[in-house]
């Protein structure tokens, strides 16, 4: 770069590029360690990872660029890199070339030559080279191509010093660029001549070393206008008919010159190989003997199920167990934030104390995930590096299809919770990869209906109260007929709305199998629960907040009101009475200390079910007995009969306060402006079994499903210090509740249809850049999720059927419907083969 | 009849003539090495047949059988240009 040359830089950018597989990511978090930025270039869906590291003084800016083989226009992804080299003129291009793979991965390299940068060559996985048998001669490669070739082994960080030290030589004013012709184009030399000659005639100030790749893209079938932005139109119009008479002498259409320019490529590549890498005869690599057994016809399938099950006992049931150990810390910070907040009065709390504990308490019912989460992205990363994920997609791909979705649609479906317990926003990010569009989009539409981690728990709920004898057969239904229907929606969408759509075939390179680094994974997993946790901080805390208002106003009438005042007082001269001559009542003399009382002793019986062991326990005593010394007769069991009494009395007090307050709270919820929706809506939710009460839930569930828990949590009351599990808290109200075993099998399979969460629903709208394709992905899970229950509700009483007997028919009609659709040939209609994908990108971390 | 890799039965090889089709596929699998004049194996099936696994230089890539059947190939390996 001629313009900015007169001394040695102090920073540089440096943009990272290479074909798939050759472990770009790899070397990328090797250069720039964890200082990273993750952005998307702008205006389209493309990630853009950056980072930077300090070398001697030297900043480096790293760019990672996404993945491709070539530069043309076909892909997005290609677009992106192309315009990021031709544009953002970066000082340095670090190609990544994966040594097992050279002849493939030469004419990227080349290409990037021709526009004239500085390239360094990182030449890859050198130990998997070694590995199939090669020798690779790096200085012969070196000369051969003109450029600097270091040999790396990204891995385990070999030669990422070496790789820095070059880019630091490279920062120096006199180092040259290299020489572009580095390919022979025979015949076309002189069309690219003229072509560069009409290029230098109207962009006389650009570098005209870039000159020689741009001409060669130009011929290719490129718009000059995309190439050479600011140009005027008349200019650009006269190059494009330079370009067009060069195409037409040489070939019959652009695609032929195309043709002689990738054979050239290939055929200098071949060249290169032939005198640079010497092969010593070798077996079959490691590889391919494990897909011997991997991906044999019979074992192939048995192993894969394995492995679905392996992750999904390590994630969802040791997950579970792991949240069993975590749980205490997110209940002693609700203790926490309890005693900060304003105190409590006995029958109503300032508005601040009330909120804040909502937050906290919605908050806290997601946090409680992230131990799952953790486990299961990383087992997920585990699967992608390993390579294995790319063969589930090879395997599973003719069964996909059948039902119109693509092998790629694995990733994504894995994420959003095959396992039972998954996101779907991450999951409708890793859609991008699928280069179907069709596919994509019934990927995208469907992969809501998998059972995200917050399914989970209302699942686990009702399975709980209604099948506390079946529960694992009901969950082994719940989380497979998700996958079932999943399916046939998407057969369904495909042959119908979505069926004037290109699709586009299915093409992949199987990479080496690799063993996991434990910093990739763990990167990997972070990131990914991090989205998860972001959403939490953002969309679930804001509607929380919402609908905390929507369950609190208007509130209760003056009349109302008034009537509780009265109960209250009774119970509180009650208490009086019963303390009258007690030794202890001079503790309780105003009402101020009464109240005191009533609230150190919730927030006492809280921490005291919190504790863990004996030890903690006698230390919480301890605490007590020091802080409130007076009130410890009431607290304290002690065998002191006037103490006993005394907190006897106190106990009859506090349950009556906590009825009080929960005839309050219900009174206030069926008065509240949600709660009047969900009695709006009763009658028609009537019939698929839903009263009033589900419907708040489901309403609620709608802004993150995760508050269909929270919220059944607050109807059901979570009075002041309870920091009982929800399970727990409904199991007792059970007998309050009028649902049957059918009710609970309606919610559950509506549930299991219900719509993406408000968080899934902006990812689908950035994912298929269409706000009707969001509300479609809104509307019509909820119309086909209340078919089905009403479905259930109408026909199951008809012959006496329990739930038990209910899921089971629907499950076995359900997957016979999925066997019958999947069996029957496809009316096999060639659709037009899309003419640009985005591209296929296996192993791209949304 | 031409040959095509969808003819050819695991652990067969054969020598790419044509690509058919164009656009974007066309391109990828050229950029994957698969142009006129590579040898292709064609490695195994998937557990039901389709799509198939073929082996391009040390580079293993999995297309269905309705993109293969696109690939004109000749049985015979031709002397090497």
């Amino acid at each position: 770069m001629p313009q900015r040359t007169t001394s040695t830089r102090s920073s540089m950018l440096a943009a990272l590029a290479g074909q798939q597989n050759a472990g770009k990511s790899t070397l990328f978090n090797a250069l720039t360690g964890v200082r990273q930025h993750i952005a998307n270039y702008p205006g389209v869906t493309v990630e853009k990872k950056s980072g930077a590291y300090a070398d001697h003084g030297l900043h480096v800016e790293v760019v990672d660029l996404p993945g491709t083989y070539s530069l043309t226009s076909f892909s997005l992804e290609e677009r992106v890199a192309r315009d990021f080299l031709l544009h953002d003129g970066p000082d340095v291009v670090i190609d990544v070339l994966d040594a097992s793979a050279l002849e493939r991965g030469l004419p990227l390299t080349f290409h990037l030559i021709e526009l004239g940068r500085r390239v360094v060559v990182a030449l890859n996985m050198m130990d998997v080279a070694e590995g199939l048998g090669l020798d690779v001669d790096v200085d012969a490669l070196r000369a051969a191509l003109g450029v600097p070739v270091v040999g790396l082994i990204g891995r385990r960080g070999v030669g990422v010093d070496r790789l820095r030290e070059t880019i630091r030589t490279m920062a120096q004013p006199d180092t040259p660029s290299p020489a572009v012709a580095v390919v022979d184009y025979g015949t076309l030399e002189a069309s690219i001549a003229t072509v560069e000659q009409a290029i230098a005639e109207i962009a006389a100030q650009r570098s005209r070393t870039a000159s020689r790749g741009v001409a060669l893209m130009l011929l290719e079938g490129a718009a000059a206008a995309e190439l050479l932005p600011g140009i005027p139109t008349p200019d650009l119009r006269r190059l494009q008919q330079v370009v067009k008479r060069e195409i037409e002498g040489f070939a019959a259409s652009a695609a032929q010159v195309a043709d002689h320019i990738v054979e050239r490529r290939v055929r200098r590549a071949r060249e290169i190989v032939s005198a640079c890498v010497r092969t010593r005869r070798m077996g079959a690599p490691l590889s391919e003997k494990i897909d011997r057994i991997v991906l044999n016809r019979w074992i192939a399938s048995p192993f894969l199920l394995a492995i679905v099950w392996t992750v999904y006992e390590l994630s969802i049931v040791q997950g579970y167990e792991l949240t069993k150990i975590t749980w205490p810390f997110l209940a002693s910070f609700r203790n926490w934030a309890s005693s900060v907040l304003p105190a409590g009065g006995f029958l109503h709390d300032p508005l601040t104390r009330a909120l804040g504990l909502w937050m906290v308490d919605s908050v806290n019912t997601l946090l409680n995930y992230v131990p799952i989460f953790l486990i299961l992205f990383a087992l997920i990363a585990i699967l992608e590096d390993t390579g294995y994920m790319a063969r589930i997609a090879f395997i599973l791909d003719r069964v996909l299809k059948r039902f119109g979705l693509h092998g790629q649609s694995t990733l994504p479906l894995i994420l959003a919770g095959v396992f039972a317990g998954g996101c779907a926003v991450p999951g409708v990010m890793a859609t991008r990869a699928i280069p179907d569009p069709r596919a994509r989009l019934a990927t995208i539409l469907t992969v809501p209906f998998m059972n995200c981690l917050a399914k989970v728990p209302l699942y686990a709920l009702l399975i709980a109260l209604y099948f506390p004898d079946h529960k694992g057969l009901i969950l082994f239904y719940l989380s497979t007929i998700t996958v079932v229907f999943a399916l046939l929606i998407a057969k369904l969408l495909t042959t119908t709305v979505l069926g004037h759509m290109p699709t586009a075939p299915f093409v992949m390179e199987l990479p080496y199998y690799h063993l996991p680094t434990v910093g990739g994974v763990l990167r990997r997993a972070i990131e990914r629960t991090w989205l998860y946790v972001k959403k939490v901080g953002t969309i679930v805390v804001a509607v929380a907040a919402v609908i905390f208002v929507l369950l609190q106003f208007p509130g209760l009438s003056p009349e109302r009101a008034a009537h509780y005042e009265t109960r209250s007082a009774s119970a509180i001269s009650a208490f009086r009475q019963q303390m009258a001559g007690s030794p202890y009542s001079p503790a309780i003399a105003t009402q101020e200390r009464l109240v005191d009382l009533v609230n150190v002793y919730t927030a006492y019986r809280a921490e005291k079910l919190n504790a863990g062991s004996k030890s903690s326990s006698d230390a919480i005593d301890a605490a007590y007995t020091r802080d409130h010394s007076d009130f410890v007769p009431f607290l304290i069991r002690s065998r002191d009969a006037k103490a006993r009494a005394a907190a006897n009395a106190l106990k009859t007090l506090v349950d009556t306060r906590k009825d009080l307050r929960r005839e309050m709270k219900d009174e206030r919820l069926v008065g509240s402006v949600l709660g009047m929706v969900g009695r709006a809506l009763e009658p028609v939710t009537r019939f698929a079994g839903f009263d009033w009460r589900i419907n708040v839930a489901l309403l609620s569930s709608f802004a993150a499903r995760e508050s269909s828990v929270a919220t059944l949590g607050a109807l059901f009351g979570s009075e002041d210090g309870d920091v009982k599990r929800l399970e727990e808290r409904i199991g007792e109200h059970g007998s309050g509740m009028q649902y049957t075993t059918v009710t609970a099998v309606a919610v559950m399979l509506f549930f299991a249809l219900y719509p993406p969460c408000l968080a899934t629903m902006i990812m689908v709208r950035l994912q298929t850049g269409s706000t009707r394709w969001m509300l479609f992905s809104m509307a019509f899970p909820t119309l086909l999720g209340l078919g089905v229950a009403t479905g259930i509700q109408a026909i199951a009483p008809l012959f006496g059927a329990d739930g038990l007997i209910t899921v089971s028919i629907v499950y076995g009609a359900t997957v016979l419907l999925a066997l019958v659709v999947g069996l029957i040939p496809n009316p096999f209609v060639r659709r037009p083969v899309v003419p640009a994908t985005t591209a296929s990108n296996p192993q791209a971390s949304p | 009849m031409v040959p095509s890799l969808d003819d050819l039965r695991p652990g067969e090889t054969g020598r790419v003539v044509t690509l058919h089709g164009g656009g974007a596929v066309r391109r990828r699998l050229l950029d994957m090495g698969i142009v006129p004049g590579a040898e292709v194996e064609v490695v195994r099936n998937a557990p039901l047949r389709d799509p198939i696994e073929i082996r391009v230089g040390n580079s293993f890539i999995v297309l269905r059988r309705g993109e293969a059947a696109r690939i004109e190939i000749s049985r015979r390996p031709a002397d090497a240009d």
